[in-house]
């Protein structure tokens, strides 16, 4: 938990939820577990704001509570699941490529909604699709349908249900983590009873239920709430990024190959295992698909191809059936990260800084000389870039001295990369750099928030003038009361505000990658 | 470290070629403040990545940040205690009721019982309870016609309504014959009582409406 990371937290969840949630988040942060007296003492809220603020948090899966040793209820946040928010629109964006537009819908109303029951998602899903299907003019669809994606995403295990609540003496103490996974997506068989507003129940809860609508429907899988399983999600989206790398490499054939591979071997393997387990050449042809005109011969030799490429991504760790082959997690985000940390090196310090770097990662240790005459660049050039990495951490050195006394003209020093490191440093300058563009975003738009409101008022004035049949001139007048150096500068408030987006999406991307590959480093090194 | 050797002058025990630099060369000159705070770079960095799918991720974004905004899930706190009646809050409040739709109440048997918000229940009920009862029954009489179509007209407002079980057990109680004890609002406390069953309903859509405002 680095200061930056702690930083984007708030800044996500200050954005997401608003400050006074933002508040209780960072205190929970930094204090870790805690009661619930304890975060009222700090945050001088009032009790009813930080409770309504728990309850907002437990909704969308960051704080989780259980009952401590002595006795009170302590509340723990997960900084994973709130630094997870900014894939949320990577996650929505697979799940329009992978099932379609009623699955993208039913991603989006559980992402924005945290937990929901099975039935809720399906109506106001299949709502939203009617309205946008009626409004273009085709045929409004029926439930089952949105009902059979749901279906689908479960089975794919996109879609998890929640973990039950423990109950002891009738009272919510903890949820149940010992959960089987089956268990996880089973999903419930929904039938919509129509109960009629019942006359004997009490007045208070008439009144509540009336609230709501006017029939009143209870369905049967009340109490089992659904969310979505962002480990598969990262899953795929790794899955993805492999497989492009492939393309980009060696060809589109072999990505096909390898995006077979990784299907087959899908349903197998634990979800974030360090080798996929072994796929057999002869399986890979039969689940191919046709049109790729792949035969037995042409597998082999793609197959040969990438085993024996230098990014080795595919091991050949058999030969029953033609050969089995299995993916080594751990090298391909290796590999990844390489190429990432790569260009940026070059795209900080030039290329000739790049040559050093590489130069390093593929000899391991090298003495400044050595450097000089296997890089072919001038002794002082090389002295130059070398210090420079040297002093922004990219490079480390280790002294190897001759005598005890360790004097400086007796020691060899050498120069080294140590990828492990040097991840996890431009990991915190993606950090930082998340955190400048969203700050930077948030600044420029309440630098000009008065005058982007006055923008979207003369618009929505324009609109309702169009829509009641107003003339021309009336439109011109109120078009003018904004002008043009005006509008020079919302144009440029907004490019702005749009490359800053871009540019979070973009530099997330590299997180996903650096995150992953320290997660395969720490299992790795478990392992061995 | 110089000139530790005996008898010679200024010589250091290694090579000094090994430093970096020879002997005479210029040495960069003395820092005089910290470094800039925007340095500036060597190269420039290389425009971000172009595509479709960038572009429909982008208005993603935009569209879920609109959506989390207007969410019942954003606790935007009151923090402006109103000290004087503002010209400019008539247009806000009416901005505020126009944006958030739709309320969330969470479900409270997955959360612990202490995340429940807490029944304001008046310790002054115990206090007189005969006296009031006596009262009303006497009243009650005069205006129960009245109070039926009240009623009646109370129900169909009733999506109005927000706030705790206690405005709802309120209006039924009142809006019904009302012999019980009435749960006693903040703003009632000083009221009299002959007073309270008079405005009655009226009162009540006031309450109703000042707790939508906050």
């Amino acid at each position: 938990m680095s200061q930056v990371r702690n930083r984007v937290c708030r800044l996500i969840l200050q954005e997401n939820f608003g400050s006074a949630v933002a508040k209780v988040g960072i205190f929970l942060l930094e204090k870790g577990p805690s009661p619930i007296r304890y975060i009222l003492s700090e945050c001088h809220d009032s009790s009813e704001e930080v409770k309504k603020i728990l309850c907002v948090l437990i909704q969308h899966n960051m704080v989780t509570f259980e009952k401590n040793k002595k006795g009170f209820i302590e509340y723990t946040i997960d900084g994973e699941s709130i630094m997870y928010r900014l894939r949320f629109i990577r996650y929505i964006y697979c799940a329009k490529t992978l099932y379609g537009d009623a699955a993208e819908l039913l991603i989006e109303e559980l992402l924005q909604r945290g937990k929901m029951l099975m039935s809720e998602v399906i109506t106001s899903v299949t709502g939203r699709l009617n309205e946008a299907l009626e409004a273009s003019g085709k045929p409004a669809i029926q439930e089952s349908l949105v009902k059979d994606k749901f279906t689908n995403l479960v089975k794919s295990h996109f879609v998890q249900r929640c973990p039950s609540p423990l109950l002891k003496e009738n009272r919510v103490v903890g949820t149940e983590t010992t959960e089987n996974e089956e268990d996880l997506f089973k999903i419930p068989d929904i039938r919509k009873r129509k109960k009629s507003i019942n006359e004997d129940m009490p007045a208070a809860k008439r009144h509540k239920s009336e609230e709501g609508s006017s029939t009143q429907e209870k369905a049967d899988d009340d109490g089992i709430y659904w969310r979505v399983n962002c480990q598969r999600f990262h899953q795929l989206i790794r899955d993805q990024i492999i497989v492009e790398a492939i393309n980009k490499k060696i060809d589109m054939r072999a990505s096909e190959i390898l995006r077979t591979i990784f299907r087959l071997s899908e349903t197998r393997t634990a979800p974030m295992a360090l080798s996929t387990n072994a796929v057999s050449a002869a399986e890979i042809l039969h689940a191919l698909p046709k049109e790729l005109g792949v035969d037995r011969k042409l597998l082999d030799t793609y197959l040969s191809i990438i085993t024996d490429d230098s990014t080795d991504f595919v091991m050949k760790v058999g030969d029953s059936g033609g050969g089995m082959f299995s993916v080594n997690m751990y090298k391909c985000m290796l590999q990844l990260t390489k190429a990432h940390i790569e260009s940026v090196v070059q795209e900080r310090f030039g290329s000739k800084s790049l040559r050093i770097f590489r130069l390093l990662l593929l000899k391991k240790h090298l003495e400044q000389k050595q450097i000089e005459d296997f890089a072919m660049i001038s002794a002082k050039e090389a002295k130059e870039l070398l210090y420079m990495m040297f002093s922004q951490n990219f490079v480390s050195i280790t002294e190897i001295s001759k005598t005890a006394d360790h004097a400086p003209s007796r020691t060899y020093y050498i120069f080294t990369v140590d990828i492990h490191q040097v991840a996890r440093m431009v990991l915190e300058r993606c950090y930082k750099a998340i955190f400048n563009a969203m700050l930077k975003r948030i600044a420029e738009l309440t630098e000009h928030r008065r005058l982007l409101e006055k923008q979207e008022r003369c618009d929505a004035i324009i609109a309702s003038l169009v829509q009641g049949g107003a003339e021309d001139e009336q439109k011109e007048e109120i078009e003018q009361t904004i002008t043009p150096p005006e509008r020079e500068l919302i144009k440029r408030v907004k490019r702005t505000v749009q490359m800053l987006d871009q540019s979070e999406i973009q530099i997330e991307e590299a997180i996903f990658v650096l995150e992953t590959f320290l997660f395969y480093k720490r299992l790795n090194t478990a392992q061995k | 470290m110089a000139g530790r050797g005996r008898g010679r002058g200024r010589s250091v025990s290694f090579n000094v070629e090994a430093l970096g630099f020879g002997r005479g060369e210029a040495l960069p000159g003395p820092i005089q403040q910290p470094p800039p705070l925007f340095p500036t770079v060597e190269f420039h960095p290389i425009p971000l990545g172009q595509g479709d799918e960038y572009d429909y991720m982008l208005a993603l974004k935009q569209e879920f940040r609109v959506m989390m905004r207007k969410s019942p899930y954003s606790v935007t706190t009151n923090e402006k205690r109103k000290d004087i009646v503002r010209y400019s809050d008539k247009y806000r409040w009416q901005q505020g009721n126009v944006e958030t739709v739709e309320e969330w109440t969470p479900d409270y048997s997955i959360l612990p019982a202490e995340l429940k918000p807490k029944k304001v229940r008046r310790t002054k009920r115990s206090v007189k309870p005969n006296i009031p009862v006596k009262k009303r029954k006497v009243e009650d009489k005069d205006i129960t016609k009245t109070l039926e179509e009240l009623e009646k007209k109370e129900e169909t407002s009733k999506e109005d309504v927000e706030g705790e079980d206690d405005d709802e057990e309120d209006a039924e109680k009142k809006g019904e014959d009302g012999e019980e004890e009435i749960e006693e609002e903040d703003f009632e406390e000083e009221e009299a009582e002959e007073v309270r069953f008079e405005l009655s309903l009226e009162h009540v859509e006031n309450v109703f409406l000042v707790k939508n405002i906050l």
